[in-house]
């Protein structure tokens, strides 16, 4: 048995590393779980931090000195992660891989090649969005180690024994979700269970509430997560139920992914400030501008926090030695804090708004689909409308009376360092209540307590707590159905696509270890060569049943197209070229992960399918 | 020439080796011959305070700021120029140290120092003389280091560089 559950947060900006210690009687004390992550903050210079930044800094030869970038485990090491790599990386952009977790989750590029650093010359080693992700993974099972596992003392304690809850953002499909835990194979994780981050995040707030949460949440409520992240904004909701006189938690529904996150905020203050710095023929090069995105973070800081100042200076020093004559003045004001952050970032809006783009990004996209719409209640609006609509038709569903037009969440959990700003989160109250307001609902109330930056670590070795029976546990399975794609028969058309009906092979809310029904619609494999199917998945079609056939599946907005699944059906014992009949069976897999499957029909072959697939005919190539 | 470079550097090093076993063999034929103790250089025994100057010059330029004639220039300009190093040495400062007064009392008051008064963190001024108890005014509570967490040291790197010069390639 292991000794540890271990979470981490594999963050877009950060990763961190909780631990709870399996074999201990008492519930841990909760603020001293966190490890203390070595890391290069400067060159030569190792320093431990509860964050790690999650970028990846590949030096070319002999930029450093010899042994400048060694850790204390390995003095060898030829590339590093961390404080330093984020720094660095701001002078060397081309060497940097960042938001390796963006790439992870787009199925436009074959996340399995090399891609990043996405802007490097030709000469730079790259990496796979998957191989780098290892490398944050790696970085942090070593400090483990490290710390845990060395000499008589660690014996039994090294990482690859111990039960590691590593945590996704609930809007991860199927095959991002696989490749995290590939990244995780990468790293020498052996024991590796997934977790959504809202999800941790609401098992932090109950370890840190203690029994007390009882108090707080009751039958019937409706919480909403609402998670923004560094690089992503994240929505579930999980609806508290009661059963045998004891309180449940289910998770309801989950949002899309959306790529909008903390640093855009700091970076749309800084591209502000810098117009106005351009207009008086102030030009700043890259390093300064990072240096001025960091001020307006301070400067944000010192406004929030302090509601009598109007202003606050920003100074940013000048990139050679001649720092006084050579440092640049400028200064956030209030008012441009409440129009571009509050205003532009969470406005009031009317929940019959809906962010300005379409929100299935197309698969042909290369580079990261950023969300276009940066208010995230839009994106609220969006989410708790369409949920509104899928939980109508499902029987049973708990959370909706009828009629309403939104869903209508009784409580709020916030997640994220930007709702450090209290500013933020009263927008969001305040435009939630007008919501509720006016659809006949009652207030809102704030789940408080819960620390915003380091809450999905801690609740992730919570919840490895949780598994071994103690505690309260959420449930909800999958969040999403899913579907291959089936032609229809007709005549070929010259410029017109066949329609595309979808076949359900998973429905919603499939339990982890749990398989699906085998459809009854056989497909034919050939021998030898490769087979795809187009996959789909819904976050809104509830009540969909294995075997069940949706037609013209492509372009309704409530199903989004992934990337393609395929298999070889290999040719030993059988003819190339044989045609060979199959049915298809999805499966959830312990982890967390969802496999599908041809089973073979009237023998015994059975084969995985491969979820990442690049789309055909295109070549991800970096430009 | 690259296979040339390989075997002298394995001639220089067997050379290396050779005398390394003989000195051996000399120190364990003579025991007990006194040997002075090697003179560390200045940078590797000051090696922390390197460090912490490196430190304080990456994060909050100080030593551009202080190696800059301030004479020419207006208090706008060293304004902003200290912002700069206010807030990068203070990010440092607190990473590294933590700071306590070394009086819990509020500066202005009356104080009293007893006979055996803690003569490392209470300094006397003004009219010195006589037995304790002293009685006076604090003038400065004093700063005293709590805690230190200074990070630890790569002997790879030349402590004398505090900040590398830095060549932007085109």
């Amino acid at each position: 048995m292991s000794r540890y559950a271990i979470g981490i947060d594999l963050g877009t900006t950060h990763c961190e590393l909780s631990h709870v210690d399996l074999t201990a009687e008492t519930p841990r004390d909760w603020r001293e779980s966190l490890l203390g992550i070595p890391q290069l903050t400067a060159l030569g210079t190792i320093e431990e931090k509860f964050l790690l930044p999650s970028f990846l800094y590949l030096p070319n030869a002999g930029e450093f000195p010899e042994g400048a970038i060694a850790l204390p485990w390995d003095n060898q090491a030829v590339e590093f992660v961390g404080e330093f790599a984020r720094s660095q990386g701001v002078k060397t952009p081309a060497r940097l891989v960042a938001s390796a977790k963006s790439w992870l989750s787009h199925a436009g590029v074959d996340r399995n090649s090399p891609l990043l650093p996405w802007q490097a010359p030709p000469e730079v080693r790259r990496l796979s969005p998957v191989e780098a992700s290892a490398r944050y993974l790696r970085h942090l099972a070593a400090a483990w180690n490290y710390r845990f596992a060395r000499g008589q003392a660690g014996e039994g304690h090294a990482i690859a024994g111990q039960e590691v809850i590593l945590t996704v953002p609930a809007s991860f499909d199927a095959a991002a979700r696989e490749l995290t835990l590939a990244a995780a194979t990468h790293a020498g994780l052996e024991n590796v269970t997934l977790l959504e981050e809202p999800q941790a995040a609401l098992y932090a707030w109950i370890e840190a509430m203690g029994e007390g949460f009882r108090h707080h949440v009751r039958k019937g409520d409706i919480i909403l997560v609402v998670d923004v992240g560094g690089g992503t904004t994240d929505f579930s909701l999980i609806a508290v139920t009661e059963q045998g006189g004891e309180v449940q938690f289910t998770r309801l529904a989950v949002g899309d992914h959306i790529l909008l996150g903390g640093d855009n905020m700091d970076l749309t203050l800084a591209h502000h400030l810098n117009s106005s710095l351009a207009a008086a023929g102030k030009k700043l090069d890259a390093w300064q501008f990072t240096s001025l995105t960091y001020g307006c973070r301070q400067a944000k800081e010192l406004l929030f926090n302090d509601p009598k100042l109007q202003r606050a200076p920003i100074s940013i020093p000048s990139r050679g030695s001649g720092l006084i004559g050579g440092t640049l003045k400028t200064e956030l004001t209030r008012e441009a804090l409440a129009s571009i952050l509050t205003d532009g970032f969470i406005p009031q809006v009317a929940v019959s708004e809906r962010p300005q783009t379409a929100r299935r990004t197309g698969l042909a996209q290369m580079a990261l689909p950023y969300a276009q719409d940066a208010g995230i209640t839009r994106h609220l609006a969006a989410f708790l409308s369409r949920q509104a609509r899928a939980l109508e038709t499902t029987e049973g569903a708990p959370g909706l009376a009828h009629g309403q037009a939104f869903v209508h969440p009784t409580a709020i959990l916030f997640n994220g360092g930007v709702f450090k700003a209290g500013a933020l989160k009263e927008r969001v109250l305040e435009v939630l209540n007008q919501w509720l307001a006016a659809d006949g609902g009652a207030p809102i109330k704030e789940l408080a307590g819960a620390d915003l930056d380091l809450a999905v670590a801690r609740g992730a070795a919570y919840y490895g707590w949780v598994r071994h029976g103690h505690g309260v546990r959420i449930r909800g399975g999958t969040a999403r159905s899913y579907y291959v794609g089936v032609e229809s028969a007709m005549p070929a058309v010259p410029g017109f696509e066949p329609p595309v009906k979808a076949l359900c092979v998973a429905p919603f809310g499939m339990e982890e270890g749990t398989q699906a029904d085998v459809p009854p619609q056989e497909f034919g494999l050939v021998v030898g060569e490769p087979t795809r199917f187009r996959f789909f998945a819904s976050s809104l079609r509830r009540n969909d049943k294995v075997g069940e056939l949706f037609e013209d599946a492509v372009g309704t907005e409530e199903l989004e197209e992934l990337a393609p699944i395929e298999t070889v059906l290999p040719a030993n014992h059988r003819d190339p070229g044989k045609l060979v009949p199959v049915n298809l069976q999805a499966a959830v897999t312990e982890i967390g992960t969802l496999e599908v499957r041809c089973l073979e029909k009237g023998g015994e072959g059975s084969w995985k399918l491969e979820l990442n697939v690049r789309m055909k005919g295109e070549e991800a190539r970096p430009q | 020439m690259g296979r040339l470079g390989l075997a002298c550097r394995l001639i220089f090093n067997g050379e290396l080796a050779r005398r390394a076993a003989a000195g051996l063999e000399v120190r364990a034929a003579k025991p007990a011959a006194p040997t002075t103790p090697k003179a560390i250089p200045p940078e590797r025994l000051h090696a922390s305070a390197l460090l912490l100057l490196s430190a304080l010059q990456r994060e909050g330029r100080l030593v551009d700021f202080l190696q800059q004639e301030v004479a020419g220039f207006s208090d706008e300009e060293i304004g902003a120029a200290a912002r700069v190093v206010h807030g990068g040495c203070l990010k440092v400062l607190r990473q590294y140290f933590e700071l306590d007064p070394a009086s819990p009392q509020t500066e202005g008051e009356a104080v009293t120092l007893p006979a055996g008064f803690d003569a490392q963190r209470f300094r006397l001024t003004g009219n010195v003389a006589g037995q304790p108890p002293f009685r006076g005014t604090l003038k400065h509570h004093g700063w005293v280091a709590r805690q230190i967490r200074m990070p630890v040291l790569n002997d790879a790197l030349d402590p004398r560089v505090l900040a590398a010069a830095e060549v932007e390639l085109a």
